[in-house]
């Protein structure tokens, strides 16, 4: 086997110093170099529709032992309306690198996990954010585990899962853009969004 | 006296010279970086005349990030002459021995590709795997939202993928396609896409709920490695390219993150958390136990891409700031390379593509040779660039 792939080589190597030869001088064969373009750029509001049909929820998988709460299908409440303002004083904050809700913070969680239980049609999205020191998706998995874990903090609190969704988006939407440990401060957080029923 | 200068002008002629220099050339690299050790190499020297103008500075531009440098006639290895007047006309011949590596006249497209052509012949007849007619991906910011975007390796030729006014993010070649995954947030929740570049058709991977992210797809083009948190933590999942046969690989409390791929498919190489430091980890693609990934030395890594050769595993760690690292997969020493982030290997197996920040938070790509650890800044490509992925 290996002799043989040794011959082809050599015989490869012949064939080649042979074309070589005869051109040593003066350049060969014309080499033409075909113009590439991508066939399609799609323009704004052009890409094809994507409909939202659902796999099945949590799959199982080789769980370890730890109970972790699946999550429900993004696009059940994808009509609700969205109210950012309401629980905006509630913001959750986070250590640096750090996904665990501060007991400081508790009554952030508790305020909100009350407003929930008074108002049973209402849902909340947990949006998680980080600062920009660590890379892009380190930081968008950190981001959804800080949401996970207020969300792991109201369901603590009597909230059911489905009520809760979460998302992240990492470092890329600032509430300072500033390179200052105060910006820094403020960017690793944990918004609410309320999420209520169209009319 | 360079080993290589040595073994070409101790061979002459014929089947041996075009032989021997194949096998040379690669052997010579492998013993070079394992002696050495990656960025400690010496660059080899070449010599250019009569190539002028746009040519000479792609030339210029090419050969640099794949080791080569430039200088005079006297101390270069091989000499590059040539004219580029309407067309691309170039030869590359030994300077010990006189003998011709490369001799040809180019048509068509431009000059540039013409002169991306000629890079790549000469590279190749000195037995390495040619990167100058290769395209990158990357995110490219505009405000608070990203879009992505293709262009050739040195930052030409950039084309719009998406177009989605949200956040793009997280670009993923598909090994021997033209095609591309990427996250994006246009349904809400990030979802994960694949997306064939010549038709522009979208089909979705991974829509769930909570986050799905961070995509990467196997060299064989078929299968995708990702994030998703639908099981109620980050953890590592894999599917095949159209989002069927979904298998959950991991099941921590902790943030698994930035997924990669080994060459043969066998291992899934992710960010993770053990014993609450921060590590690099491996699991089977089709299932099995973790096993760490030893950095020794570098905290806190993230972002690992083996090299197609399957020899090295670059990552970032960071400690103060972001630091590019390679080490080889057979185990061994980290080597700290340059300050940066996010680093992805070219097909050659030596070339790095990776994200510098600038002050005032500005990113941009830049290319790094590993051996001989000379960088350029791909200043082609303006704006707020980050997360570049090379086309294998």
């Amino acid at each position: 086997m290996k002799s043989t792939l040794l011959l082809n080589l050599v015989a490869i190597g012949l064939v080649l110093s042979v074309g070589g030869v005869g051109c040593r001088k003066k350049p060969t064969g014309v080499t033409n170099i075909p113009n590439q373009r991508l066939a399609h750029v799609p323009e704004v509001g052009t890409l094809p529709p994507i409909e939202s049909e659902m796999p099945d929820g949590f799959d199982g998988g080789q769980n370890t032992g730890e109970i972790l709460t699946p999550i429900i299908d993004p696009s059940t409440r994808s009509n609700w309306e969205q109210d950012s303002d309401v629980f905006k004083v509630h913001t959750v904050h986070f250590a640096f690198d750090s996904s665990a809700v501060r007991s400081s913070d508790k009554a952030h969680v508790a305020a909100v996990a009350e407003y929930l239980k008074a108002n049973a049609i209402a849902a909340v999205r947990v949006e998680g954010h980080c600062d920009e020191r660590g890379t892009e998706e380190y930081n968008r998995a950190l981001g959804e585990r800080r949401a996970l874990a207020i969300r792991d903090e109201l369901i603590r609190l009597g909230v059911d899962a489905s009520r809760v969704e979460t998302i992240s988006f990492g470092e890329d939407r600032p509430v300072n853009p500033d390179q200052t440990e105060e910006a820094f401060r403020q960017n690793r957080r944990g918004e609410f969004i309320l999420l209520s029923p169209p009319q | 006296m360079n080993m290589k200068r040595f073994l070409c002008s101790a061979i002459a002629g014929g089947a041996l010279l075009i032989l021997g220099s194949i096998q040379n050339a690669s052997g010579q690299i492998d013993i070079d970086v394992t002696v050495k050790g990656p960025g400690r190499v010496p660059p080899i020297w070449l010599s250019m005349s009569g190539i002028t103008g746009e040519a000479a500075e792609v030339l210029q531009f090419d050969l640099f990030v794949q080791g080569f440098a430039f200088t005079n006639a006297e101390n270069a290895q091989y000499l590059i002459s040539g004219s580029a007047n309407g067309n691309l006309q170039a030869r590359a011949v030994d300077a010990v021995n006189k003998s011709q590596l490369v001799s040809k006249i180019y048509s068509g497209a431009s000059l540039r590709r013409q002169a991306h052509a000629f890079a790549d012949d000469f590279v190749e007849a000195l037995g390495r795997k040619g990167i100058a007619k290769t395209k990158i991906a990357y995110k490219a910011a505009k405000g608070q939202n990203s879009e992505i975007f293709v262009a050739d390796f040195d930052g030409f030729n950039q084309q719009a993928v998406t177009a989605d006014n949200t956040i793009v993010a997280a670009p993923a070649w598909a090994p021997g396609k033209f095609g591309l995954c990427f996250l994006s947030y246009k349904l809400g929740n990030p979802a994960i896409f694949y997306q064939d570049l010549a038709s522009g058709t979208r089909t979705k991977v991974a829509y769930y709920g909570g986050s799905s992210i961070s995509p990467a797809v196997s060299f064989d083009g078929r299968r995708v490695a990702m994030i998703l948190s639908k099981g109620g933590s980050p953890d590592v999942y894999v599917s095949d390219l159209d989002g069927s046969n979904l298998k959950r690989l991991t099941s921590t409390k902790q943030a698994e993150s930035s997924p990669c791929w080994t060459p043969d498919g066998q291992w899934i190489c992710f960010a993770t958390e053990i014993n609450g430091r921060r590590a690099l980890a491996k699991v089977p693609a089709n299932g099995g136990s973790v096993q760490i990934v030893p950095t020794p030395g570098f905290l806190n890594p993230s972002e690992p891409e083996y090299s197609p050769d399957g020899k090295w595993l670059a990552f970032t760690s960071q400690m103060r700031t972001f630091r590019i690292c390679v080490v080889p997969t057979s185990g061994g020493p980290v080597t700290e390379l340059i300050e940066g982030e996010d680093p992805s290997w070219a097909p050659n197996s030596r070339t790095l593509v990776f994200t510098r920040r600038q002050a005032g938070g500005r990113r941009g790509l830049s290319l790094l040779d590993v051996p001989t650890k000379q960088v350029k800044d791909v200043t082609r490509i303006s704006g707020n660039s980050s997360q570049p992925s090379w086309a294998k």
